[in-house]
């Protein structure tokens, strides 16, 4: 009889190992329902057992032991875990998470825990954690331990780091075991190597972990840390740039979108579009009324919203941009100061309209899923609408010059751009051009409102804080050229974010209006000044 | 050479100055209050306003209607005059400020100052104040003018930079650190020259004051446009390229009218702060600048004295209308701009001139031709923006 017991249970155990989770699974639910056994003693072997088994739902069953939110049923014995919600008391099951239902003060005892158990529970998590099954959780307790460094973890993660083959896992436990012997009183040799490590690193963590061990009491170690200090803060710098860059780049593609359409109609014409910041507000606004349709029709549509905008935008834009040119230019030509004047009364006009429709306040205009958030390059961090606004704008330049370059219409517009009389001889109707380039002009002007859209509030005065930037790159850059826009924008966009740490925000600003100002003197017509023959007057 | 200066139109101008400046302050003073012919004491204040107005549109008349030079950037200068006189009435308050402190502008004790900063030494005495709001904007206009000019920055151009230069004045006034009152600027002004602002003699003062001066600066435009100078001014403005070729320094003359119209804004701009008892960054603001060219181009681009009705007009109809719709006075505002470019383009002033010419003399000295063979209009090249004509 005891034989075949025997016999059974050897097969089991095969059975077991052939299927290995159920067997296990079975001993991990029989050690949890040990738990509320015995006095604190007894608790806490059962405790180091349930972390010895490394099963997966080991450290969310420590963790509600450690919160005290474990409760053994009077009735059935069974162990749940207890939230109070309000003033009920809820049951949940502590392997499914499922809602059992409320339960009375009187219904469970509570498996209590004291002092010595909670750190136990918080070491054996620690380890367990370290040997997830899932690499990005090891990742995040290396960042916990490395974060708050605690000597008694050292012997956990060099078995981890023993047992570990994921080699960015095994780089992030290193680092975090030099942090824990440096908060150890480890040897004067040990501490260094382990400062060399976290070092490496190289980011605001490692500074830190680093920076208390400068007044260290061994001499060596102190001067070992400021060295490191030395090295992580210059790094840190080069990183401090690199992200001044990307933000200059950054706004240097708003700026360069708010102000290539103003260079295009400037350069052919050689009028100045004051309305042109009002046309980046219709195109905000424009973004503002598809979203707004989406919401209340197909709500499943809105990650599409602005590829759905974008074109309506440049639409909106350009007929009303060809309007302002039929209505208000043509018959101000050869008077460029006028039409300067002329179309600020447009955008005046612009604006009250949409203060009128819409109201004064800033309209809310969301993110669709695949611009919100960010992502990290080293130490920079780079936010998705930002990038994708840069790539929309090098698209944008990109259509134009292909546009001005490789078509008939853009010819024409070459061609008016550098001698209008003569093209006008030549048989190309430069009315049509003008009202072309205008509406070309202007809807671009509208794309720069999709983006804007994006990262700036939607309001009536949307175009008015653009337009003095716009009209700066257009004068530093020059006209007549895409590419002055291109290299005005990115230039003053980088100039501007670099100077703002040292200088502040409004100051940069000043710095670089008081600097385009002087630029003008020294190129009149800018950095890429059309070339010709043609004479003032 | 001043027979010439005085015409019909500028003798009927300086009278019906004259005849304001004398019954507006009568109105107030004399009348008493119920009387049909009283006027009230803000009246007086908001009348003072607009000739300071009209001042400023002077200044922007005789660069741009006589020489071509669109500044969009004016409102700058008049602000700077009146940052100038606003100094001076800030030290006047003395210790009768908010925090009683002697020595410090109230705002300079609420940022924690220890002591007045060096550029504000001086404002305590009111003939330095006057000085300075002559000198600041002059020398503004001089250093700028003269890089611009002499650099051959025009037109469009021109305008822009000058648009640039009063934005970053706008941004420099906002900050605190500036030592200006930051956005707040400066205000709750006491008194000028121990008259209390708040007085009617004082406030019907500041107005004959407002009104002389805007005389003895017509006169003065006047005689500077009707003058060899005006000439060439005016050739500057019609054929810039050629008069340089005839050997005339174009810039020197571009240098003097300009750096002469800042300073015109900024006794303007004095003026005006004690009548309207605030100065604040906002008055750099770009629109403020566009707006004045708009009240000259509404009054008569080149004609003086329509500059000055256009800005009593145009702020005229900004009072009522900002009173009974507001909603409208931004689309009356843009309309005006549009219709007066395309409809009038020598302004409400142009219309009564075109009618009395028919039956007399040829043409003034000072007058845009209207006819006249303008090759810009025939070839307006893009890439080279024209001069305004």
């Amino acid at each position: 009889m005891r034989f075949i017991l025997l016999t059974l249970a050897l097969f089991a155990s095969l059975a077991a190992g052939l299927a290995a989770t159920p067997a296990r699974a079975d001993t991990f639910e029989d050690l949890v329902a040990k738990l509320p056994d015995g006095k604190y003693k007894q608790r806490g072997e059962v405790i180091e057992a349930i972390a010895a088994t490394g099963d997966a739902r080991a450290v969310q069953i420590l963790e509600f032991l450690g919160a005290g939110e474990l409760y053994q049923m009077k009735a059935d014995g069974v162990i749940v875990r207890v939230v109070k919600e309000g003033r009920d008391s809820i049951a949940y099951d502590i392997y499914t998470a499922e809602k059992i239902g409320e339960v009375g003060r009187r219904d469970a005892t509570k498996i209590k825990v004291n002092n010595s158990l909670r750190r136990l529970i918080r070491d054996s998590v620690g380890a367990l954690t370290l040997r997830a099954p899932d690499p990005a959780l090891r990742l995040a307790a290396a960042e916990t331990i490395l974060k708050n460094p605690d000597p008694g973890q050292i012997e956990a993660l060099d078995a981890a780091i023993a047992a570990e083959t994921d080699a960015e896992v095994k780089q992030a436990f290193t680092e975090a075991r030099a942090a824990a012997v440096l908060a150890s009183d480890a040897a004067a040799k040990e501490k260094i190597a382990a400062i060399r490590i976290v070092a490496e690193r190289g980011d605001a963590e490692a500074l830190a972990v680093i920076t208390p061990l400068a007044s260290a009491e061994e001499a060596s170690v102190a001067s070992a840390a400021k060295d490191a200090i030395a090295s992580i803060e210059s790094a840190r710098a080069v990183w401090d740039q690199a992200q001044n860059v990307w933000y200059g780049i950054s706004l240097g593609s708003v700026l360069m979108l708010a102000a290539i359409g103003l260079a295009i109609s400037f350069g052919v014409m050689g009028v100045i579009n004051m309305a042109h910041g009002e046309l980046v507000m219709l195109g905000a606004y424009t973004t503002f009324v598809v979203q707004e349709v989406i919401r209340n029709h197909a709500p499943g549509l809105f990650d599409w919203s602005l590829l759905i905008a974008a074109p309506l935008a440049f639409l909106v834009a350009g007929a009303v941009g060809v309007a302002i040119e039929r209505g208000v230019c043509r018959w101000l030509y050869g008077r460029a100061l006028e039409t300067l004047l002329a179309t600020w009364g447009v955008s005046l006009i612009l604006q009250q309209t949409v203060r009128s429709l819409f109201g004064p306040t800033n309209q809310e205009v969301g993110n669709p899923s695949w611009m919100s958030g960010s992502f990290e390059v080293g130490q920079l961090a780079v936010t998705w609408n930002r990038l994708w606004i840069i790539v929309f704008a090098l698209v944008v330049f990109g259509v134009l010059l292909a546009i001005l370059k490789q078509t008939p219409a853009g010819l024409q517009m070459r061609a008016v751009t550098q001698n209008r009389r003569m093209a006008d001889a030549m048989g190309v109707k430069t009315g049509w051009v003008d009202a072309l380039t205008f509406g070309l002009g202007a809807g671009v002007g509208g794309l720069a409102g999709v983006a804007l859209s994006q990262i700036d509030n939607v309001s009536p005065n949307l175009g008015q804080g653009y337009i003095v930037d716009s009209f700066m790159v257009v004068v530093f850059g020059g006209v007549g050229n895409l590419w002055g826009a291109f290299a005005g924008a990115f230039s003053l966009g980088v100039l501007n974010k670099f100077l703002e740490p040292y200088a502040g925000a409004v100051l940069a600003k000043i710095l670089i209006l008081v600097f385009i100002i002087l630029f003008i003197q020294k190129r009149p017509r800018g950095l890429f000044a059309l070339k010709g023959r043609a004479v003032e007057q | 050479m001043l027979a010439r200066a005085f015409d019909r139109g500028t003798v009927l101008f300086l009278v019906i100055l004259a005849i304001a400046v004398v019954l507006v302050p009568l109105g107030n003073l004399a009348m008493e209050p119920g009387s049909a012919a009283y006027l009230p004491s803000y009246a007086v204040s908001l009348l003072g306003k607009y000739l300071c107005y009209a001042i400023l549109a002077l200044s922007v008349d005789l660069i741009w209607g006589y020489c071509g030079i669109l500044s969009l950037g004016h409102g700058a200068f008049f602000a700077l005059g009146g940052y100038a006189m606003g100094m001076h009435l800030m030290r006047e308050i003395g210790d009768r400020g908010v925090y009683a402190n002697p020595e410090l502008p109230d705002f300079m004790v609420f940022l924690n100052w220890k002591e007045l900063p060096w550029y504000w030494w001086g404002f305590d005495i009111f003939p330095f104040a006057v000085v300075m709001a002559l000198f600041v904007p002059g020398l503004l206009a001089f250093v700028f003018g003269w890089f611009a000019f002499r650099s051959r920055v025009t037109g469009v151009y021109l305008s822009i930079i000058t648009q640039a230069m009063t934005y970053a004045l706008l941004l420099a006034f906002f900050r605190n650190e500036m030592g200006f009152g930051g956005n707040n600027g400066l205000t709750d002004f006491k008194d000028v020259l121990g008259f209390s602002l708040q007085d009617d003699g004082t406030r019907a003062g500041l107005f004959i004051l407002s009104g002389i001066c805007l005389g003895v600066f017509y006169i003065l435009c006047r005689v500077i446009v009707t003058s060899r100078l005006g000439k060439v001014l005016v050739a500057v403005r019609d054929a810039e390229s050629r008069t340089r070729f005839l050997g005339y320094r174009v810039e020197y003359y571009k240098l003097f009218v300009f750096t002469l119209s800042a300073m015109m804004a900024g006794v303007a701009g004095a003026l005006y702060t004690p009548q309207v008892g605030i100065i604040n960054p906002g008055e750099f603001s770009p629109a403020n600048s566009i707006e004045i060219v708009i009240w000259v181009a509404i009054g008569g681009r080149g004609t003086l004295a329509g500059a000055a009705l256009g800005a009593v007009l145009v702020n005229a109809a900004k009072t009522l209308f900002t009173g009974w719709f507001p909603e409208i006075w931004l689309f009356a505002l843009g309309a005006l701009f549009i219709a007066v470019t395309l409809f009038l383009p020598k302004g409400v002033l142009g219309l009564f001139a075109r009618k009395r010419r028919r039956r007399t003399t040829p043409p003034l000295p000072g007058d845009i031709p209207e006819t006249a063979p303008d090759l810009s209009r025939e070839m307006p090249s893009g890439a080279q923006p024209k001069p305004a004509e």
